[in-house]
């Protein structure tokens, strides 16, 4: 029930006289509803993590690469020797 | 789809598990927190696939799993004596409570509804005007902004007769739990990924240094779940405890303000029980005062003693990762998902219905 999965957004409304920012979000064909109220900044064509009929985050592109680099990443620098600072670290 | 399938190209996920098996060089137990994550770990076979020095630890992450028994009764209660409209996740409705689930109380004419997000049950709220519409409110960090979102939205229509069933629970407690717990022994930790969306990384910075154990927050594919386990092993074999982030695409490091925004206002943190584990301190969301309209539990004023737990199930030590489903002696005889004794058996991120559908136990 924590399932909670990327879309791209189509369009967004306003309800309820403007009190709720809505979105049609297409699920690879398919079309739900989710409230935008937690991402104020979203816009059409944003992909965006949506968990039961709320959209909670936009997919970062930049960083949705690193997992298909990560291994490149640390086998290249395993040649060089200091692998550690090349990994993600905690702020 | 975007996002979603590359995340379970098997070129990749075998060369993820040949670095590995390449890095391990001790044995090292790792608890995946998350219900979603031990689905994924089971279904793909990963499990068997990882090297035998690893093992990996089904944490308590299963919503459905940990709300109590006296809370099922109550929302059977509400459902049957009340009459109220009872609206939830699916998942919820086969738990078995200590007379029968929701399922059978809807199969013997109660209103149980089951919905895709609680703000459907706003709407429904509206609609029925005579009646009383209460949300089974259950779920973890990810799910609490959408349930006190539903609140705030009953509240700004001005929907009187909704309310919600609250039984949230909340995970850094629940690590913290199970590292003060003397029978578990893990070294490392999968932190779940959609609850660090809301919540970020920061509680989770104090619990990897307390306890000396790397947390990665990790996503939830095939993919996510190799590469966080590369970088727990990874750092363990360094002697590392640190707070890395797998899961970098959705999780920002402060998480989502506004969800949490919405969770203040509508929750105060409390203690609150797990079923199968126990009072943990802090662990748990009550609705404030200022809606306690919304709450059902203080909108009708129901009383249901504890009942006691089926003793044959031992949900509780596989929760805490002593016990592997199949120790327990009624694994797939007399417990099954169609016929539940625990929750673990019920919901798909239980550990004990993931073991009993991908261990070769059904075809599905
Ligand atoms: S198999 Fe059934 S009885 Fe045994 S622990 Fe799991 S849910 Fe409980």
């Amino acid at each position: 029930m924590c399932l909670a999965i990327p879309g791209k957004i189509k369009s967004i409304e306003t309800k309820y006289g403007g009190m709720v920012r809505m979105a049609k979000v297409s699920f690879g064909g398919i079309v739900k509803e989710a409230s935008l109220e937690m991402l104020p900044d979203a816009e059409v064509d944003d992909y965006v993590l949506v968990h039961v009929g709320v959209a909670i985050s936009k997919v970062n592109e930049e960083e949705a690469q690193k997992t298909f680099k990560y291994l490149e990443e640390i086998g290249e620098l395993g040649e060089l020797g200091d692998v550690d600072e090349y990994l993600p670290k905690p702020e | 789809m975007k996002y979603l399938s590359e995340y379970r190209d098997p070129e990749l996920a075998k060369k993820y598990l040949e670095e590995i098996k390449n890095t391990v060089s001790r044995p090292w137990s790792i608890m995946e927190v998350c219900g979603g994550q031990t689905h994924s770990l089971v279904k793909n076979g990963i499990i068997e696939m990882l090297p035998d020095k690893i093992t990996m630890i089904h944490g308590p992450g299963c919503p459905v799993c940990v709300t109590p028994l006296n809370l099922i009764d109550k929302a059977i209660h509400l459902a049957t004596e009340k009459e109220a409209i009872l609206c939830s996740f699916g998942d919820m409705l086969r738990v078995p409570g200590s007379q029968k689930s929701l399922l059978q109380a809807k199969a013997e004419g109660a209103d149980v509804r089951i919905l895709y997000s609680p703000l459907e049950a706003v709407k429904i709220a509206e609609e029925n005007p005579e009646k009383e519409v209460v949300f089974f409110a259950v779920g973890f960090e990810t799910t609490a902004p959408a349930n006190a979102l539903s609140v705030v939205h009953a509240d700004r229509r001005n929907v009187k007769n909704y309310s919600i069933l609250a039984s949230h629970v909340l995970v850094p407690p629940a690590i913290k739990a199970v590292m003060d717990d003397k029978e578990s022994q893990i070294d490392g930790f999968l932190a779940a990924g959609h609850v660090c969306t809301i919540m970020g990384n920061t509680e989770y910075h104090p619990l990897s240094t307390k306890y000396k154990v790397p947390i990665v927050v990790t996503g939830f594919e095939p993919l996510d779940v190799l590469q966080g386990i590369l970088m727990v092993i990874r750092q363990l074999e360094q002697s590392k405890s640190e707070v890395e982030n797998q899961y970098a695409r959705i999780v920002r490091e402060e998480g989502n303000l506004d969800a949490q925004k919405v969770i203040n206002e509508v929750f105060e943190v409390r203690n609150q029980m797990w079923r199968g584990i126990g009072e943990i301190p802090d662990s748990g969301y009550a609705v404030r005062d200022k809606y306690a309209g919304y709450d059902a539990i203080r909108k009708f004023d129901i009383f249901i003693d504890e009942a006691p737990e089926n003793p044959l199930c031992i949900s509780g030590q596989i929760m805490k990762g002593i016990k592997k489903p199949y120790e327990c002696s009624q694994f797939g005889k007399t417990c099954k998902p169609e016929n539940p004794l625990g929750a673990p058996m019920v919901s798909s991120e239980g550990a004990c219905a993931a073991y009993y559908h991908f261990s070769g136990m059904v075809e599905i």
